[in-house]
C-alpha cells in the first residue's frame, strides 16, 4: 500500500505546515546555536552544516533532476581549494567565496555539457563523474613539490593546505569571523540554499526538471531541451557543492585531497539514499546521522574481527533494507497516518486528499 | 533532389504543398528493417489513417518522424524543410505533436501538472492556468484534475496524453492507437474530438478499429513489413486483395 504510488512532488500545495516547521527549527538553530553549544561543539556543527550543504547539492540534482552523480565530491573539494588558494592570495575572502561557488559551477557546466549533449547514459554518467573526482584526488595528491604554487599558495599535495585564513565580513578585510559568526553565516547559508531550492522547484524550471526525471521522452516531445535543463541542474548542484567546500574550510582552516576521495564520494550517495531520494531535508539529516554514527562507532571498542567500517557498513545496509524509502518519506508517511495535523492544508482549490498525497508531500 | 525540396509553383501549388513528406525513409534494427524506404506524403489539413498488422512499422515510422529514432537513411520534410537531423524538442517546437502508443505521460504528477507543463511551454504563467482549465474541460478531465496520472484508468491516461498534446497547439498531430483501451463511449467521444481537431490541424492516426477509421478518414495508408502496401480511400482499401491477404494471412483483426 505504501509502495503503490508515491506522488513524486506536490506542486500545488506548499505543504505550508511542513515548511513552517522546518523553517522554525532551522531559524531556532540559527539564533540559539551559539547559546546551546559550547565552542567545540559549535565548530563541529559547522562541519555538519558543510556536509548538510553537500548532501543538499546531491539531493537536488539526483532526487529532483534525476542525475545520479557519483562524484559530487569533485565540486566540494574544488570549492575548498579554490577558496583556500583565493584567500591566501588575496588576503580577503569575499571574492574567493564567490569563486568557490562559481568555479565549481562552471566546471560542472562544462562537464555537464559534454555528458548531456553527448547523451551519456546514466551508468556512464555515474562512472565519468566518479572518474573525475578520483582524477582530481590523484592530481592534488601529486602536488607536494615546491613547484606546485599558485601565487602565494602552495598546494602541498597529500598534506593539504593548512592555516587557511578565516573569512572576513565583506568589505572589511580586517574584521574576521569569530566562531559564532562562522556558525551564523554557515547556518544562514544553509537556510538560504534550502529555501532557494524549494523556491526553484516551484518555478517553471524546477517543474520541468522534475518532469524530465519522470519521463524524459515526454518532456522532449513537449519541446523541452532536456540536455539544457540537465546541464543547468548539474551546474547548480556544482555551485552548491562548491559553497559546501568553502564552509568546510571555515571549520578548521584546512583542506586536503581527501575531499575528492572515493570514501567521501560514496558517503554522499549514502546520505541521500538514507535521507530519501526526492527529498531535501532527509539527506541533510542523513548526513548528520551517518557522520555522528561514524564518529560514535570510532569511540567504541569492537571485539576481534569487528571493526568500525564493518559495523558502519552493516548498519547502513540494514537501514536501507528496512527503510528503503529513506528517512523523510517514511517519517512523512507515518506522520500523515498518525498525526492528522500534519496533513497538507488545502489551498487554492480542492486538492484531493487521496492516498497519493501520502508519501512525498513536498519538502 | 533539391528541386523537390523547393517545390516551387511549377510542380505543386502552395495549397497542395504537403505538410509532411518522407523520402526513402528507412529504419533498420540490426537485421530487421522496421521502416523500409518509405515515400510518404500528405497534404495540409488532411486526416490520414495508418493501418497495418502488428509489427508493420507504424510506431517506428512515427518515432522516425519525431526523431525519437534517428533514421538509418532517408529524409523527413516538414513544410518544405528537411527536419531529419532536428532534435525531438525542435521538431515539437515546429508544431508536430505525438500521442504515443503506450501513453507517455508524467505518472508521478497529477493531471493538472501534466497539462500545465505543456501549456507553460507556450504561454505565460497566468495564461497557462487558464489554458489548463480550458483543456481539462474540453477533454473531460476536470473531475480528475488533482489525481495522480499513474493512478488513472488506461482510457483516462490516454485522455491525459491527448490533452497534453493538444495543449501545445500542434499543426500536425500523430496519434498512435488513440482508442486502445477505451470504453465504447470514450471511443465515440474521441471520434468526435478527432474530427474537431482536424478543423485546425492535420493528423495521422494509427488505428485498428475499422468502424473508427470509416468514421474519420478519407485516405488510408496501409503499412506492411515496413513498406507502404496501398494508399487509397477506405472503401478501395477494403476491397484490395493485397490488404486482405496481409490481414487474413496473419489473422490480425484490423
Ligand atoms: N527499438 C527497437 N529495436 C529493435 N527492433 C525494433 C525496435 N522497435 C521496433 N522494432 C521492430 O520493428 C518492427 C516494427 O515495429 P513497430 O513499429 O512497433 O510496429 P507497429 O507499430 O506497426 O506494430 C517490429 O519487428 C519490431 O520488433
Ligand atoms: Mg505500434
Amino acid at each position: 500500500m505504501f509502495n503503490s504510488m508515491l506522488k513524486t512532488f506536490d506542486f500545488n500545495s506548499w505543504n505550508t505546515r511542513g515548511l513552517m516547521v522546518t523553517g522554525a527549527i532551522m531559524l531556532a538553530l540559527l539564533f540559539l546555536g551559539p547559546t546551546i553549544f559550547d565552542l567545540f561543539t559549535l565548530l563541529k556543527v559547522i562541519l555538519f552544516i558543510a556536509m548538510a550543504m553537500l548532501a543538499l547539492s546531491l539531493a537536488f540534482i539526483w532526487g529532483f533532476g534525476g542525475i545520479l552523480c557519483f562524484g559530487q565530491s569533485a565540486f566540494f573539494g574544488l570549492g575548498g581549494y579554490v577558496y583556500a588558494i583565493g584567500v591566501i592570495n588575496m588576503g580577503e575572502s569575499t571574492v574567493p567565496i564567490l569563486l568557490a561557488i562559481f568555479i565549481p559551477a562552471a566546471f560542472a557546466m562544462l562537464l555537464g555539457y559534454f555528458m548531456f549533449y553527448g547523451r551519456l547514459n546514466d551508468v556512464y554518467l555515474a562512472v565519468v563523474t566518479l572518474a573525475v573526482t578520483l582524477i582530481l584526488y590523484a592530481f592534488i595528491r601529486s602536488t607536494s613539490g615546491e613547484e606546485w604554487v599558485i601565487g602565494k599558495a602552495r598546494l602541498m599535495g597529500f598534506n593539504g593546505i593548512s592555516s587557511i585564513p578565516d573569512p572576513n565580513w565583506p568589505g572589511f578585510p580586517d574584521s574576521l569571523l569569530w566562531p559564532d559568526d562562522k556558525f551564523y553565516v554557515a547556518m544562514a547559508l544553509l537556510i538560504l540554499v534550502y529555501f532557494g531550492l524549494r523556491f526553484l522547484l516551484r518555478t517553471h524550471f524546477g517543474r520541468v526538471i522534475v518532469a524530465i526525471k519522470e519521463n524524459e521522452t515526454r518532456a522532449e516531445l513537449l519541446g523541452y531541451d532536456v540536455r539544457f535543463y540537465k546541464m543547468i541542474t548539474f551546474t547548480i548542484g556544482g555551485g552548491i557543492a562548491g559553497l559546501a567546500g568553502f564552509l568546510l574550510v571555515t571549520f578548521n582552516n584546512f583542506v586536503n585531497p581527501d575531499k575528492f576521495a572515493l570514501a567521501l564520494a560514496a558517503q554522499i550517495i549514502m546520505w541521500v539514499l538514507i535521507g530519501g531520494v526526492g527529498t531535501l531535508i532527509g539527506p541533510m539529516l542523513g548526513s548528520l546521522a551517518l557522520l555522528m554514527l561514524y564518529n560514535w562507532l570510532g569511540t567504541q571498542n569492537f571485539a576481534g574481527w569487528l571493526n568500525t567500517y564493518l559495523v558502519f557498513g552493516g548498519i547502513i545496509l540494514l537501514f536501507v533494507l528496512a527503510v528503503p524509502q529513506g528517512l523523510q518519506p517514511t517519517a512523512q508517511m507515518l506522520a500523515l497516518r498518525f498525526l492528522p495535523w500534519t496533513r497538507p492544508t488545502d489551498e487554492g482549490g480542492d486538492s484531493a486528499r487521496n492516498g497519493a498525497r501520502e508519501g512525498r508531500a513536498g519538502d | 533532389m533539391p528541386e523537390m525540396a523547393l517545390g516551387r509553383g511549377a510542380r505543386v501549388t502552395d495549397a497542395a504543398r504537403p505538410i509532411l513528406e518522407t523520402r526513402g525513409l528507412t529504419m533498420r534494427f540490426g537485421g530487421v528493417v522496421a521502416v523500409d524506404n518509405v515515400d510518404f506524403s500528405m497534404a495540409e489539413g488532411e486526416l490520414r489513417c495508418l493501418i497495418g498488422p502488428n509489427g508493420a512499422g507504424k510506431t517506428t515510422f512515427f518515432r522516425c518522424l519525431t526523431h525519437q529514432y534517428k533514421p538509418t537513411s532517408g529524409h523527413v520534410i516538414y513544410r518544405g524543410d528537411d527536419i531529419t537531423g532536428s532534435h525531438t524538442h525542435q521538431i515539437a517546437r515546429r508544431g508536430i505533436g505525438i500521442k504515443t502508443q503506450v501513453p507517455s505521460v508524467f505518472d508521478g504528477l497529477d493531471v493538472r501538472e501534466n497539462i500545465w507543463l505543456s501549456a507553460r511551454r507556450y504561454h505565460s504563467n497566468r495564461e497557462s492556468n487558464r489554458v489548463v482549465d480550458e483543456i481539462l474541460e474540453r477533454i473531460g478531465l476536470t473531475g480528475v484534475a488533482n489525481r495522480l496520472v499513474g493512478q488513472l484508468a488506461h482510457g483516462e491516461r490516454q485522455g491525459v496524453e491527448l490533452a497534453i498534446v493538444l495543449t501545445g497547439d500542434p499543426e500536425l498531430i500523430l496519434l498512435d492507437e488513440p482508442t486502445a483501451g477505451m470504453t465504447h463511449e470514450e471511443v465515440h467521444r474521441t471520434t468526435e474530438m478527432i474530427r474537431e481537431i482536424n478543423r485546425t490541424a492535420s493528423l495521422i492516426v494509427v488505428e485498428h478499429d475499422m468502424q473508427f477509421i470509416k468514421a474519420i478518414a478519407n485516405r488510408v495508408t496501409v503499412f506492411n513489413q515496413g513498406a507502404i502496401l496501398v494508399e487509397d480511400t477506405m472503401d478501395n482499401v477494403l476491397k484490395n486483395q493485397d490488404v486482405r491477404d496481409v490481414y487474413l494471412g496473419k489473422r490480425e483483426v484490423a
